[in-house]
């Protein structure tokens, strides 16, 4: 009898051509797919011209390319890197090159267009590339070495993570969802409690939850240090994959008896909606206590919240109300195709009727790139996914991280505000 | 091979937001990036560190985004190496790969104050404190990343790779 085996075991296992192996093993396994940015690609594409013997990536159709960060160009710095991964595109034949105007961010992107799947590995110059453990992939970010000898070998070297279990129970609140779930996990295992690790989700209320959800929370993994989170393959993960074309995937699921180095469980029911405060994600409290905290901005989008259903979630807050005069409402679209359907949809006329900044696609303030940096003082409740100090902006500025429904409430209420407070204080 | 130099010392969660703050990633020139390392941390680190010198930091160093140009300001700044008691793991992997040279010692950072002299040696892991005159030492990297760092880090490993299985045109 082989051994019994964790999700990311076993599709590391079949990634490495080996029957079984074991947390701790440092094995070498091919790539399914290896995305980089316009930052992590510009270092990438230089280390790769210094590989003697490497003038060809190894497959183009395996690479992805997308310019997320600080684009359309802020400056020329950023021009000129987006411009070298262009070229680069162009020159080794990458097809999966999504040019501004035509993607977003590289973790809304990459899923909507068919390009990550069950079972996949996939590696990512981003610390959020664990977002496609949502779908039920092996995803983990990495620096621009390990990108650049992928482009050459699709292969990576690794330590095989102990895998982690959390199990949530109960049922969800109303207004609770993925972002609420995953703050509250990582005030509960902390910001370095799943380092070199694997964190698998599941549990009753994981099989109810839609797809973004699940993106949201795999994409903040990273933020308890893990290697990767991972979510089991249902019926919802392959409904998405048909709607989006994904196919020829292979679905791995954990032996009833795989081992855990810990396995935590969650009641869902008491849960409300959460907010961290700075300067770290694990420094959790509920909204409604935190109603003293003004704010001076609201960002709502990104690679953790910038999906459909998040904008739904907000534009349902937002309807028929006035952000707060004290504040300035930015929401980002996290990628074309949110930004089409906000149109379709008729969130983007709520969003501009309320007084919101709708912008295009683009990271923008969520490493205080541009469309919204903060000043010295300043406040911003955010649905982003890091609050360290200086983040989005000036040094002495603060980010509040929580989902879109208290985003949206607080940009209203000009202080951090859950939704069921927001309906007493300002009616719709 | 022996570091050695003044300890910096810092706490927990040291993140590369403040290592070397997005507002400079646009930037790739290790010794440019290097002028701003820990600079929202630590205002006055780029004045006082002297070339060969090491940071010496609680646990979860390196904690945050997946940027290389974190281990590569801390080099452009002059540091040698880094000693802590556990490390973020993007941080870590991107240090093997880029011969930063790292060290795991969680005593070895109790014992150790700011300003102190300190040697490493990167063979045997040891670290000494030589104001104190105490020695500790380190967790072993695995073999495999060893070989990683004696090579030259993961490109000189990749282009063993290749001239093994030529490319196919
Ligand atoms: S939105 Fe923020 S966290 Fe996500 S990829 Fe962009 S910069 Fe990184």
């Amino acid at each position: 009898m082989a051994r019994p085996m964790t999700m990311t075991e076993k599709i590391l296992a079949a990634h490495a051509g080996k029957a079984e192996l074991a947390p701790g093993d440092i094995v070498s396994i091919t790539l399914d797919l290896v995305m980089a940015n316009e930052l992590s690609a510009a270092v990438a594409i230089t280390e790769f011209r210094k590989i003697k013997g490497a003038t060809r990536v190894h497959d183009p159709e395996k690479i992805a390319l997308v310019p997320s960060h600080f684009t359309p160009n802020k400056d020329i710095a950023t021009a000129t890197l987006s411009t070298l991964m262009r070229d680069f595109a162009k020159e080794q034949k990458i097809t999966n090159y999504f040019e501004v105007g035509r993607g977003g961010i590289e973790h809304v992107v990459l899923p909507e267009n068919g390009m990550v799947g069950p079972g996949e590995t996939i590696i990512g110059g981003d610390s959020h590339t664990t977002t496609y453990g949502g779908i039920g992939a092996f995803a983990t970010g990495v620096g621009s070495t390990d990108i650049a000898a992928a482009f050459a070998i699709g292969e990576m070297w690794l330590r095989v993570p102990p895998s982690l279990k959390v199990v949530y129970e109960g049922h969800l609140r109303p207004y609770v969802h993925g972002k609420d779930l995953i703050l509250h996990t990582i005030a509960e295992i902390g910001v370095d409690g799943a380092t070199y690790a694997a964190i698998e989700f599941t549990g009753p209320v994981i099989k109810e939850l839609p797809m973004s959800g699940r993106f949201t929370m795999a994409n903040m993994s990273i933020e308890a240090g893990a290697k990767n989170g991972i979510f089991p393959v249902d019926a919802t993960t392959e409904a998405y994959c048909a709607a989006v074309g994904k196919k020829n995937y292979t679905i791995f699921r954990a032996d009833p008896d795989a081992q855990y180095t810990r396995t935590i469980t969650i009641d869902c029911s008491k849960i409300e909606p959460q907010v961290a405060v700075p300067f770290l994600p694990e420094n959790q409290k509920n909204a409604s206590d935190l109603s003293d905290i003004t704010i001076s901005q609201a960002v709502i989008g990104t690679c953790t919240n910038g999906r459909i259903e998040d904008m739904r979630q907000a534009a349902e807050i937002l309807k028929g109300r006035k952000v707060h005069p004290d504040v300035r409402a930015i929401v980002i679209p996290g990628s074309q195709k949110v930004y089409m359907q906000c149109i379709k949809e008729g969130l983007a006329e709520i969003f501009v009727e309320a007084g919101c900044v709708l912008s295009t696609p683009t990271c923008g303030p969520c490493v205080g790139g541009h469309m919204g940096v903060l000043s010295a003082g300043e406040r911003c409740i955010s649905t982003t996914n890091r609050n360290f100090r200086g983040r989005m902006g000036h040094v002495q500025s603060e980010v509040y991280l929580a989902g879109p429904y208290v985003a949206a409430a607080s940009a209203i209420a000009g202080h951090i505000c859950g939704p069921e407070q927001l309906a007493a204080e300002v009616p719709a | 091979m022996i570091l050695r130099g003044t300890a910096h010392k810092y706490g927990k969660n040291v993140d590369t937001d403040v290592i070397i703050p997005g507002r400079y990633c646009n930037l790739i020139d290790p010794v440019e990036l290097g002028k701003h390392a820990l600079e929202d941390l630590d205002v006055n680190f780029i004045k006082k560190v002297k070339p060969g010198d090491l940071i010496v930091a609680d646990t979860n160093f390196g904690c945050g985004s997946s940027r290389e140009v974190a281990a590569v300001a801390l080099k452009g700044a002059g540091v040698s190496g880094v000693v802590a008691k556990s490390f973020a793991r993007i941080f870590y992997r991107n240090c093997i790969n880029t011969g930063l040279p790292i060290f795991e010692c969680p005593e070895g950072v109790d014992g150790i104050s700011d300003g102190d002299k300190i040697t490493v040696d990167a063979d045997s892991g040891v670290v000494t404190n030589e104001t104190s005159g105490k020695q500790y030492k380190s967790t072993q990297l695995p073999p495999f990343m060893q070989e990683l760092i004696e090579m030259g880090g993961l490109l000189r490993y990749v282009e063993r790779r290749l001239s093994d299985k030529p490319q196919v045109a």
